[in-house]
């Protein structure tokens, strides 16, 4: 088991220098950055005594290898939009990134699961045709209209929620938090059904169709004919052994909500990572684009680690295959 | 104790769900200031920002007229036409309580003029600064600059004592990877003091009781959000979570001002917006004319300016707001005339005509490129301008950038047809002649890809730099207009609106720059 996560460790590290230089290749069609930090009158020797102090003349494996460099010394640079080091940029925006994606995947996984079960058990149900053509919307409607429509029908039309922002934040500990106050908790709310929205659907029909599946299965039968309580079937047997698959996307998903939530965070002006990293896009603010690809392949790596692990726990056989291999 | 809770989440409940005093207001713009660092950027949104908590000598009203701010006067020195002196306003105290001098003065300009600092290209021809009493600056300039107070409207006053207290009297450098505390951190002698700040989500400032002004501003609160998605900020204004949203899109305009309870107001803005073309010998890169450039054919240029339908692009393109124009100069810039202005109704027959003389009877095609994040529908100018051009034949592909990429082809002369906004900061058209019209050569021609040369133009621009005499000055840049009319070197198509949409009872005049300020906004029922 050690053994098994200091080798997927060491697998990452080549994961996310295989990013950063893939990054950095591209990079250099992105566009001037020197065009955004410097005002419109600026001379033209005096940008280009600016690229050259920026190392933005050398070849991009000088300006990789330099990177790289620094990046092992946890250096990742200054931003050069911010003028602020990138790593403290990116651990300030950090908890509310987390904190969304947190909250829109526990919206995604109970009630995934919850609808996932209900449909599958009850196939015939007017609610299940409700919730199939529900889901629909929810896997092909993008985010951002999504969030677009609900600011308009929550906080326009109605007035109930705040239709941007993350309301008042408390500090605990270095960790800047929306989730002890009212109005923190208020704009929680939107964008995180926002972006839980594909995810939730996704699952459902995941746990729908797995559930579907195993229902059929033999040992079911004989668990009814040996007299099983209802519960006893589709929990603890039917529900159990579809979750493998569904760990699988729910922990990916996990990991793209983080990376993607780009969009969200845009529409509703969540001062998270995503939305730095796409103002950094905008005025090639390579540092914070660097260490942002960075932190999302490591994020990956993790999270697909994680996953890895949770097989472990919730499959006996997998326990059962290592070391004889 | 747990009703003592309870107490004290009701009264929290309330301080929550109360509405904002009257004399608060939340103010939303697309973008956060980049930095507080009043010299490290030269940038709008940072300069709108700085001008509550900074202040400058001068600065400009919304009619863009320069008046007094921490200078009361300027004059150009007596007996030496290449030293302007500032009198400085007495009593005027620093957020920290230390007070304002010429020792300060010198050692704004100093800093902002320093390798590092992003605003020292205005102040390029400054040889030294110094303080001739407490309330008497003299700046020395290379040569005569009969507009220098004009580069200083964006140049705010540091105190001396606190900068080297803390440390920041190098502005920041980006490429040495430090961190600078005047980036966070503030002490200027402006209207407003800095509360909080959270980078990118929101600022808060307080009214500065000190402060020298007589009035005092209606507004004793600003609270700063950037909300960067249009939709959301509009959103944000309808739902009554802001009291103004500074960049209004056109498109919603209309649906605002027709909303109870909001008003929209609108101005133009200081910022020409036109299309360039090479207008060299050599054949265009992108033309299927390989053996000539058509561009340089004067009547193909003609042709050019009388297919474009600027009304059809206001109406259509801009919904009603732009100002269209036929030269490339806002209305605010010194130089400006009724009759350069003017601009023609568009003539396809004659346009074809001319087509047909020039030799271009089947037209050409060229490659148009065109920014598409950077100016008010900028890319759907460009489509609509391709559609006009058609018409006389002229086939033009669209290549649509994001201005980090559109901006190069500009400053590097890779571009045969393109789009572009100009800002002038000056309110002169020597700061027009200076980067679009004067051959790219040193501190000349940043922006003329065009590749327009024309020698006896070039030492006119030139002399613009140092003619004191301004009568004669001002003849000079309407011989200069005149060529440019003449020779078409540009085909500009209108200035730029500005929209502030507010809650009713806020008044705010938008400014020709851009940059309005919570002191003057005035507050009704």
């Amino acid at each position: 088991m050690t053994a098994f996560v200091i080798r997927r460790l060491l697998q990452s590290i080549i994961v996310m220098l295989a990013v950063s230089l893939v990054a950095f290749l591209v990079f250099r069609y992105v566009g001037d950055p020197i065009d955004s930090m410097v005002g419109q009158d600026t001379r033209l020797a005096d940008r280009e005594a600016m690229r050259e102090r920026l190392g933005l003349n050398d070849p991009f494996y000088i300006q990789f290898a330099t990177f790289v460099g620094n990046a092992i010394q946890g250096n990742f640079g200054i931003s050069y939009r911010l003028q602020e080091p990138v790593t403290r940029l990116i651990m300030e925006r950090l908890p509310a990134t987390i904190e969304l994606a947190f909250a829109s995947a526990t919206i995604a996984l109970v009630f995934g699961l919850f609808f996932g079960v209900y449909t599958a058990l009850k196939p015939k149900s007017p609610v299940t045709s409700v919730v199939m053509t529900l889901s629909l919307a929810g896997v092909s409607l993008p985010t951002f209209l999504i969030g677009i429509g609900l600011i308009y029908i929550f906080a326009v039309e109605l007035g109930w929620l705040p239709s941007f922002g993350r309301g008042t934040t408390v500090m605990v500990g270095g960790w800047r938090t929306g989730l002890l106050t009212e109005s923190g908790l208020r704009s929680l709310i939107l964008p995180a059904i926002t972006l839980s929205l594909f995810q939730l659907t996704l699952i459902m029909r995941l746990v729908r169709a797995e559930m579907l599946e195993v229902l059929r299965a033999d040992y079911i039968r004989f668990a009814k004919a040996r007299g099983l309580s209802n519960r006893a079937i589709n929990f603890g047997h039917a529900l159990k052994n579809t979750l493998v698959p569904v760990i699988t996307i729910t922990g990916l998903q996990l990991g793209s909500v983080i990376a993607f939530a780009i969009v969200t965070e845009t529409v509703f002006q969540w001062p998270g990572v995503g939305s730095l990293f796409i103002q950094s896009v905008q005025v090639v603010d390579v540092p914070v684009m660097a260490a942002y690809l960075m932190f999302i392949a490591f994020v990956f790596v993790v999270i697909n680690l994680i996953v890895d692990i949770l097989y472990y726990t919730v499959d006996p056989r997998l326990r059962v295959g290592t070391g004889k291999r | 104790m747990r009703k003592l809770l309870l107490t004290a989440s009701v009264l929290a409940l309330a301080a929550t769900a109360m509405p904002a005093s009257a004399e608060t207001i939340r103010w939303a713009r697309g973008a956060d200031a980049l930095t507080l660092d009043p010299h490290s950027q030269n940038e709008g949104t940072t300069h709108t920002f700085a001008h509550h908590i900074y202040e400058t000598l001068v600065w400009r009203d919304t009619e863009g007229t320069l008046i007094p701010r921490l200078a009361t006067e300027w004059a150009i020195k007596e007996g030496d036409d290449t030293t302007w002196v500032f009198t400085l306003r007495e009593g005027v105290t620093f957020h920290d309580g230390a007070e304002f001098n010429a020792e300060d003065v010198v050692f704004s300009l100093d800093r902002a003029r320093s390798e590092r600092s992003n605003m020292r290209q205005l102040h390029a021809d400054v040889e030294s600064v110094t303080a001739v009493d407490d309330y008497t600056v003299e700046v020395k300039l290379k040569g005569p600059s009969p507009l220098y107070p004009n580069n200083l409207t964006n140049t705010f006053m540091m105190d001396k004592t606190w900068a080297e207290t803390n440390d920041v009297v190098e502005v920041q450098d980006y490429a040495g990877g430090e961190d600078n505390y005047a980036v966070r951190n503030t002490n200027g002698t402006g209207p407003y003091k800095l509360v909080s700040r959270e980078v990118g989500v929101r600022s808060v400032l307080e009214v500065n009781p000190d402060h020298w002004a007589e009035t005092e501003p209606a507004v004793t609160e600003i609270i700063y959000t950037p909300i960067s998605d249009a939709a959301t900020r509009v959103a944000a204004l309808l739902s009554g979570e802001v009291d103004f949203v500074q960049d209004v899109p056109v498109q919603d305009i209309e649906r605002l001002s027709s909303t109870d309870g909001i008003k929209v107001a609108t101005g133009p803005e200081n910022r020409i917006i036109y299309f360039g073309y090479r207008l060299t010998e050599e054949p265009l890169a992108s033309s299927d004319v390989t053996d000539k450039n058509p561009f340089s054919d004067p009547k193909v240029l003609e042709a050019m300016h009388l297919s474009i339908d600027r009304d059809a692009i206001k109406e259509v393109v801009m919904r009603g707001n732009s100002v269209p124009t036929g030269v490339a100069t806002p209305p605010f810039v010194n130089g400006w005339t009724e009759e350069l202005d003017a601009y023609p109704a568009p003539d396809l027959e004659r346009a074809r005509a001319l087509m047909e003389e020039a030799g271009y009877g089947d037209g050409f095609t060229v490659t148009l490129d065109t920014p598409n994040n950077r100016y008010v529908n900028d890319e759907a100018i460009s489509q609509a301008v391709v559609g006009m051009l058609g018409q006389i034949g002229i086939r033009a592909t669209l290549a649509s950038r994001p201005v980090a990429q559109h901006s190069p082809l500009i400053t590097n002369g890779d571009t045969d047809f393109y789009l572009l906004g100009w800002g002038v900061p000056t309110f002169d058209s020597a700061y027009i002649f200076n980067d679009l019209i004067h051959t790219k050569e040193g501190n000349y021609g940043a922006y003329n890809p065009s590749g327009y040369s024309n020698a006896e133009l070039d030492a006119k621009i030139e002399s613009l730099g140092t003619q004191t005499d301004l009568e004669a000055r001002d003849a000079t840049i309407a011989e200069i207009w005149a060529t440019i009319q003449e020779d078409r070197v540009l085909l500009p198509i209108h200035n730029q609106v500005l929209a502030y949409a507010t809650k009713s009872n806020f008044t705010i005049d938008v400014h020709p720059e851009n940059q309005p300020n919570m002191s003057n906004v005035t507050i009704g029922e």
